[in-house]
């Protein structure tokens, strides 16, 4: 099929950008969405130009590296999908695509369509995680969790941080992965220890990092590749007003 | 800032704020149209009349006054400060975006609704509450209260009025229909059983409540004045 691509092009952080119109020809439809782009940085390169920056790494849907507002969609208009597991079938020929980079003050943008998305990081160091002191390795069983929380809480931690919920939110909120951060450790015993300091150091690190607040609008649920729920945004409300009320820092 | 401070200045913080208060002044809808619905009396307002009266006068319904106005400068204030945050943090918007494809219109339009609403709550105050409260009333022969009824009838055969107060209470409707639930969802009040419920009893309390509003100048405007 042949394309025509608006694809934004950004030399680098400082630089102002603009949307370039790229006609590419016979891309099979079996490609995925990252292999045309594959497809055309190698005849931007044979023609002596710069090849679009884009971010990728597993291209199996795993990683959250791959990132791309496609045609007014995070991850393009599959529901479910990462852009790596997007394939060309979906489009028509004749189709004009357009490609921008997710948009949010709290990620800027590196160089065309790649975004510096390390507030994800410092959100995760100021709390996401389960402290282990050292000692000997316990039974496998020995903590009892009931099989609804621990799939509630297997749900959560599906969430690759790719940012899609930020990128599809008007306001740029980061709630919904701040929230599957939070809620899929405070459901376990082993999370539930340090969930009040958790939540709260979380919470106050995404809002120094520029993101809006949630108006539950659910478009962050909506463009979720792997399909986070709403409830861990309730979940997180939940924690965070109860460890604000409860919670011995001050 | 203390925690009480960083607490309600967080964006969670104020989310929880425009809920309670949100849920606040869906109570008060409630009050205002069982009050209202006394216009509706065939009694040539002594029925409307009396309850007026009363909530000019009454101790305990003047101090939910000063409630309740707080209630709606609370709402608004951090309805305002969420919105320049949300703004700021999408400095860059995109050049082709089709959020019809994950959220409902209502829902990403609160603004603009709740903007609607409150040029309608100034007008609307302009209207009735100002005189009733102030005293630009005419008394009523034989009685000791103020005639409001015949305010109500006489600013009800201009058309602009009536068809402002309808086209606010379906901006009313929509900014319910999305509010509603999402108070409870900001309280993070959810749960399998009763989440369902709340998000059809808040869609069945927004149609029924404004259309209870607006049903009273259209009433005025085609039955009484006529």
């Amino acid at each position: 099929m042949d394309l025509t691509l608006k694809i934004w092009r950004q030399k680098d952080k400082n630089s102002a950008g603009q949307l370039v119109t790229y006609p590419l020809k016979n891309i099979s439809p079996d490609m995925s969405f990252l292999e045309m782009l594959d497809v055309l940085n190698e005849e931007l390169l044979v023609a002596g130009q710069e090849p679009v920056a884009f971010d990728h790494d597993c291209r199996e849907g795993i990683c959250g590296m791959c990132s791309l507002f496609i045609n007014g969609r995070a991850h393009g208009p599959e529901r479910g999908t990462t852009t790596c597991q997007l394939h060309m079938r979906h489009f028509n020929h004749g189709d004009t695509i357009t490609i921008e980079p997710w948009r949010a003050a709290a990620f800027p943008v590196h160089k065309d369509l790649i975004v510096d998305r390390s507030a994800f990081d410092r959100i995760q160091q100021a709390g996401g995680y389960v402290s282990v002191n050292t000692g000997g390795v316990p039974d496998a069983n020995e903590i009892a969790i009931p099989k609804t929380i621990a799939d509630k809480a297997f749900d959560a931690a599906t969430c690759i941080g790719c940012g899609a919920c930020v990128a599809a939110c008007k306001n740029a909120s980061a709630m919904l992965f701040v929230s599957a951060k939070v809620s899929q450790l405070a459901m376990l015993p082993q999370g539930k220890v340090e969930a009040k300091t958790r939540v709260e150091n979380m919470v106050a690190q995404m809002d120094v990092e520029g993101f809006g607040a949630c108006s539950n609008i659910g478009a962050c649920a909506a463009e979720c590749p792997v399909g986070i729920s709403l409830d861990n945004i309730a979940m997180m409300n939940r924690e965070y007003l109860g460890a604000k009320a409860t919670s011995d820092n001050v | 800032m203390n925690w009480f401070t960083k607490t309600f200045s967080s964006t969670i913080g104020r989310k929880l704020i425009m809920s309670i208060t949100g849920l606040f002044l869906c109570s008060f809808l409630v009050v205002h149209l069982v009050g209202n619905l006394t216009l509706f009396y065939q009694d040539g307002g002594d029925a409307f009349n009396t309850y007026s009266h009363f909530m000019a006068n009454n101790p305990v319904i003047r101090t939910m006054e000063i409630v309740l106005v707080l209630g709606f400068l609370f709402h608004i204030y951090d309805a305002i400060v969420l919105t320049r945050r949300n703004k700021a943090a999408r400095p860059v918007g995109y050049a082709e975006n089709h959020p019809q494809e994950n959220s409902n219109w209502s829902s990403r339009n609160m603004g603009l609704l709740g903007t609607i609403i409150l040029i309608f709550l100034l007008v609307h105050l302009w209207n009735f509450f100002v005189p009733a409260r102030f005293g630009e009333l005419e008394g009523v022969p034989n009685k000791e209260y103020l005639n409001l009824y015949s305010e109500v009838a006489y600013a009800f055969k201009n058309p602009i009025y009536v068809a402002l107060y309808v086209i606010s209470m379906v901006a009313l409707a929509f900014h319910l229909i999305h509010g509603f639930q999402s108070a409870f969802q900001s309280l993070g009040l959810t749960h399998r059983k009763y989440t369902p419920f709340i998000k059809t009893f808040g869609v069945a309390f927004s149609v029924l409540i404004s259309l209870g509003f607006a049903i009273i100048p259209l009433y005025f405007f085609f039955f009484v004045n006529m």
